[in-house]
């Protein structure tokens, strides 16, 4: 069992109590609202130190963060293409082969989810929650580019205590298709293709060597597709299905649900291209 | 893995900063500008623990402009580097200090004089003719010692870059195959291609 006796000593109030001074009274600070939501830390002296124990091999009751993934998205012509494998695994344990690695943020956002299942799902929602006070505050919706900056704002203010993110924030806003990567660290790149996970290695590999920004969009789908495909072949850590979203200017539309082991017969039964 | 360069010429201070950003063993991303122009006639050019870099850079950036904000005349370059440094020694003796190590070149507002801080996260600084951050100093700044000299003109300064650029092509294990350059002079900040 892991001990949790510490969140009933905690002395913060949780992040899911309601606060007194709320939304509704008019004279709140209009800031508040995007404050940080204030959590219950440990209640040791050095919560960093802490966790870092805890996880280390070292701990009583080791704390094992589910990992392993593949994940990619990337810009073209015609939008962006997300495309994603779907297993969890617990060490050396296949927790799931069904896991839903995109997140629909909104009708124009989308969030991809690698490293801490819990930790993904969860800020990427309270995003989604900062993005709609955003869209009623300013009768506009929100920019990717202010969105991935929330998203990184608010992890680079638990930096060191534990999280573990590599996501993808794309959307289609005023000015366009937009793909940023947002991490754990406090990282955040703009860019037009990125792959994250520990399959991400095995994806750059086939999805360099076949992309083009004019590529049509079955082609960019199938590319997409191919690359997780074969990050599942060989990375152990990753299978399961391929879910494929696509990113135009009306919002995303989710493409398909493909089993990597029906790709990989059909791929094998299709001749290899050409080199030269 | 990361590389900064700054070079004083006669007015001017050229920047050279990698253009890579790497996630361990993966180049994440091409073209990334490692920079921010802190004002009018001084850049800053930063290297360190990714996610404490930009944060940092931008705190600095908000700071340094809204002195000039409040006091209706810009921070000099001497005074922006020494603030810097104050925030890193600072921030060096907290819970959760940033890892950063900056270069601040720019020209006096007053005197026109071209200046180039070195900054590392432990809160040192040294002004200096010519300066290197990361395993990159290792190779140029004997290069530099050999070939700088007072009042470089801007093509001398970019030949002198380009010495160390090949430098590092020849003899540094990792590639760093693209660099964002500029150069701060009394009319601001302007990037040229090599």
């Amino acid at each position: 069992m892991v001990n949790l006796s510490f969140l009933d000593m905690a002395s913060e109030p949780s992040a899911l109590e309601v606060p007194q001074d709320c939304m509704d009274t008019f004279s709140t600070d209009a800031a508040k609202s995007f404050a940080h939501p204030n959590f219950a830390v440990p209640s040791v002296s050095n919560p960093v130190e802490w966790i870092k124990h805890q996880m280390s091999e070292a701990a009583e009751n080791r704390i094992k963060m589910a990992k392993g993934t593949t994940t990619l998205a990337f810009k073209f012509r015609e939008g962006i293409i997300v495309a994603v494998d779907s297993r969890a695994t617990g060490g050396t344990y296949i927790a799931s082969q069904s896991v839903k690695k995109v997140i629909e943020i909104n009708p124009y956002l989308l969030g991809t989810m690698a490293g801490g299942a819990a930790d993904c799902s969860y800020w990427e929602r309270e995003l989604g929650r900062r993005c709609r006070v955003y869209e009623l505050r300013n009768k506009e919706r929100i920019s990717v580019a202010a969105a991935s900056k929330l998203l990184s704002n608010m992890v680079y203010a638990y930096k060191g205590m534990g999280l573990s993110m590599g996501t993808m924030i794309t959307g289609w806003d005023k000015t366009g298709p937009a793909l940023f990567y947002v991490d754990s660290d406090g990282q955040r790149l703009k860019g037009d293709l990125f792959s994250v996970g520990s399959g991400s290695t095995f994806a750059y590999g086939v999805l360099d060597a076949g992309y083009r920004f004019d590529l049509s969009v079955a082609e960019a789908i199938d590319l997409g597709r191919r690359a997780i495909y074969h990050a599942t072949f060989r990375d152990a850590a990753s299978g399961g299905v391929v879910n494929v979203y696509h990113i135009k200017q009306g919002g995303w539309e989710f493409i398909s649900q493909t089993d990597v082991t029906e790709l990989h017969y059909q791929y094998a039964d299709e001749p290899k291209p050409a080199l030269l | 893995m990361e590389a900064l360069f700054g070079i004083v010429g006669k007015d001017f201070v050229v920047t050279a900063s990698d253009r890579t950003s790497a996630r361990s063993i993966v180049i994440m991303k091409h073209g990334e500008d490692k920079s921010r122009e802190l004002n009018k006639h001084t850049l800053m050019l930063y290297t360190g623990e990714a996610g404490d870099t930009v944060q940092f850079a931008e705190y600095i950036q908000r700071n340094i402009q809204l002195y000039g904000i409040r006091n209706g005349i810009p921070l000099s370059v001497h005074a922006t580097a020494n603030f810097t440094r104050r925030e890193l020694a600072e921030s060096l003796r907290s819970r959760n200090p940033y890892h950063v190590s900056v270069l601040i070149a720019g020209t006096d507002p007053k005197t026109g004089k071209p200046e180039l801080y070195w900054l590392d996260y432990l809160g040192a600084m040294v002004k200096m003719n010519f300066a290197a951050h990361g395993y990159a100093s290792y190779f140029c700044m004997s290069t530099m010692d050999r070939y700088w000299k007072e009042d470089l003109s801007v093509e001398e300064a970019i030949s002198l870059l380009k010495k160390c650029i090949a430098e590092l092509k020849t003899r540094f294990i990792a590639q760093l195959p693209e660099f964002m350059v500029k150069v701060v002079d009394k009319n601001g900040v302007r990037e040229i291609q090599l």
